[in-house]
């Protein structure tokens, strides 16, 4: 983003300023929530879970923060057009960062159940949409703090694949729990964790649309594809 | 002076002359319409080039720094600058289709038409009656039954009747500041003007006087034309349906005031209203 000339009154810099660090900071912790989460299920590291899951008090914590200081900023200096998108954007971005850092404790939660079990088969789909979602997660959060429209736009389109993927690990999971329902605990806990980051995908899309409205005032107007097919399948056993 | 167009007029809506081109506009026809003006105080030139059609109806919100040019425009939309030598206007503004800036125009029947109210109320020296009815009698001859009629009529329409009504015999100049400007919207609105130019007109007024007289701008722009300069930009957000930003004598960007609030087109528009000018 272009740099601003300062506001006449400075203190309202200082108030922007500190939003954006509380988002930023915010960014990096949910950031390093979910590959620790992805790391904790794929490595079976408990101990890593258990952090993720303590972090999630920090990022609560900071989403009242930021709450506090729009509502703040409103009432006291009643931001208009530039100043106004990004304190709206602000308080929906952490809306949605808060969603992920629930995702990625909920993902540990259950990396911790799937100790328990041994799977007799392999979790590289997994952790290749665990990636994918790490990397869509972290151009957003570094594009929130460039200001960066275009790589907003980019995250919107490339939710696709790992809709796909998730498609995959869907019928892949199935089958397993048709092989042998001793599988279904750990396949239904691994279905969860899938959609989880799934969820995590369409939330870093939402945070691509947030920004690409503030920065450029205009909204992302194409429908954005969809691949989430999951809720139409039908598994007839038998058939 | 009898003006015939100024009696007894409905205020019905004159036709069309073209079509005011942003969204908030659109669905109203121009009032007045200004084509390439550009005014000179002397040697020195206050307006440049300015392109804007007033929509029918409708509040147009003018904003910008001191020295812009936007009272320099309320001032030749009823020729105020006739009054002072070496001040003069090129280009043209349309009214109704006629050009008001033209040598031909009676200055006077102009005024009738196009009312002005100031920063700092003007009430005259004189009671609330007669405050009203002097500007009346200028225009109409009417009767004292009519007369009474018509000065109710503009004070409640000016939401003042029910504070006034038992001392329209008093000095206007004992009324509070917020009613003595709601009085010269009466007076002003009482010889059934067209359009009605603003000029800060809250600017020395209390937030609840402000609030009156911004809700009663609101109520007037079903029957009138308005135009507002203020250099409050909540009260613009607030009355105005579009809003033109001027800027040292130029017209940067005229918008609907939703538009020019959350995402103006231009950099200076959003320096301006975010407060970062300097």
């Amino acid at each position: 983003m272009a740099q601003d000339p300062q506001h006449v009154l400075r203190t309202f810099d200082q108030e922007l300023a500190r939003l954006r660090d509380l988002i930023s900071e915010m960014g990096g912790i949910v950031e390093d929530q979910v590959a620790t989460a992805a790391h904790a299920l794929l490595d079976r590291d408990t101990a890593a879970a258990a952090r993720v899951i303590e972090e999630d008090k920090r990022v609560d914590a900071l989403e009242h923060e930021v709450e506090q200081l729009v509502i703040r900023t409103l009432a006291l200096r009643q931001p208009m057009a530039g100043d106004l998108r990004q304190v709206v954007s602000a308080l929906k971005i952490t809306g949605d960062l808060e969603r992920i850092g629930d995702y990625a404790a909920n993902v540990a939660k259950r990396s911790v159940v799937l100790t328990q079990f041994s799977l007799p088969y392999s979790l590289a789909g997994l952790g290749h949409m665990a990636r994918l979602v790490q990397e869509n997660l972290k151009t957003i959060i570094d594009a929130v703090g460039e200001g960066d429209a275009e790589k907003a736009s980019q995250v919107w389109r490339s939710d696709l694949a790992i809709d796909d993927i998730y498609n995959g690990l869907f019928r892949e999971l199935i089958t397993y729990m048709m092989e042998d329902p001793r599988n279904i605990t750990p396949c239904t806990h691994l279905l969860f964790i899938a959609k989880n980051l799934e969820r995590i995908g369409d939330h870093a899309t939402n945070i691509a649309e947030t920004l690409h409205y503030e920065v450029t005032g205009s909204a992302l107007t194409e429908t954005r594809p969809k691949g989430d097919t999951s809720a139409y399948a039908v598994v007839r056993p038998g058939a | 002076m009898q003006v015939e167009s100024g009696v007894d007029r409905p205020m019905a809506a004159p036709a069309p002359v073209a079509r005011a081109p942003d969204e908030a506009g659109a669905d109203r026809a121009t009032r007045i319409s200004i084509r390439d003006l550009a005014f000179f105080y002397g040697e020195t030139q206050a307006l440049k080039g300015i392109s804007l059609d007033l929509p029918d109806r409708q509040v147009t919100g003018m904003i910008g720094p001191s020295g812009c040019g936007k009272s320099t425009l309320l001032r030749v939309l009823n020729r105020m600058y006739d009054l002072y030598p070496g001040q003069r206007a090129t280009g043209q503004v349309l009214l109704d289709g006629q050009n008001i800036i033209g040598p031909d125009i009676d200055v006077i029947a102009l005024r009738a038409r196009i009312g002005m109210v100031f920063q700092k109320p003007t009430p005259f020296p004189m009671s609330v009656h007669e405050n009203i009815a002097f500007g009346v009698r200028l225009h109409e001859k009417l009767s004292k039954a009519q007369m009474d009629e018509r000065v109710e009529q503009a004070l409640t329409r000016a939401a003042l009747w029910d504070e006034v009504k038992d001392r329209l015999g008093s000095s206007a100049l004992g009324l509070s500041g917020g009613q003595q400007q709601r009085l010269v919207i009466a007076r002003t609105i009482a010889i059934h003007p067209e359009v009605i130019l603003f000029d800060e007109p809250t600017s020395a007024l209390d937030p609840i006087s402000t609030m009156k007289i911004e809700e009663l701008i609101d109520e007037l722009k079903a029957d009138f034309t308005i135009a507002l300069v203020t250099h409050n930009m909540q009260q613009a957000a607030r009355i105005a349906d579009r809003v033109a930003f001027f800027y040292l004598g130029e017209l940067v960007e005229v918008s609907s005031a939703a538009q020019m609030f959350t995402a103006p087109r231009e950099k200076r528009t959003q320096d301006y209203i975010t407060g970062r000018f300097g």
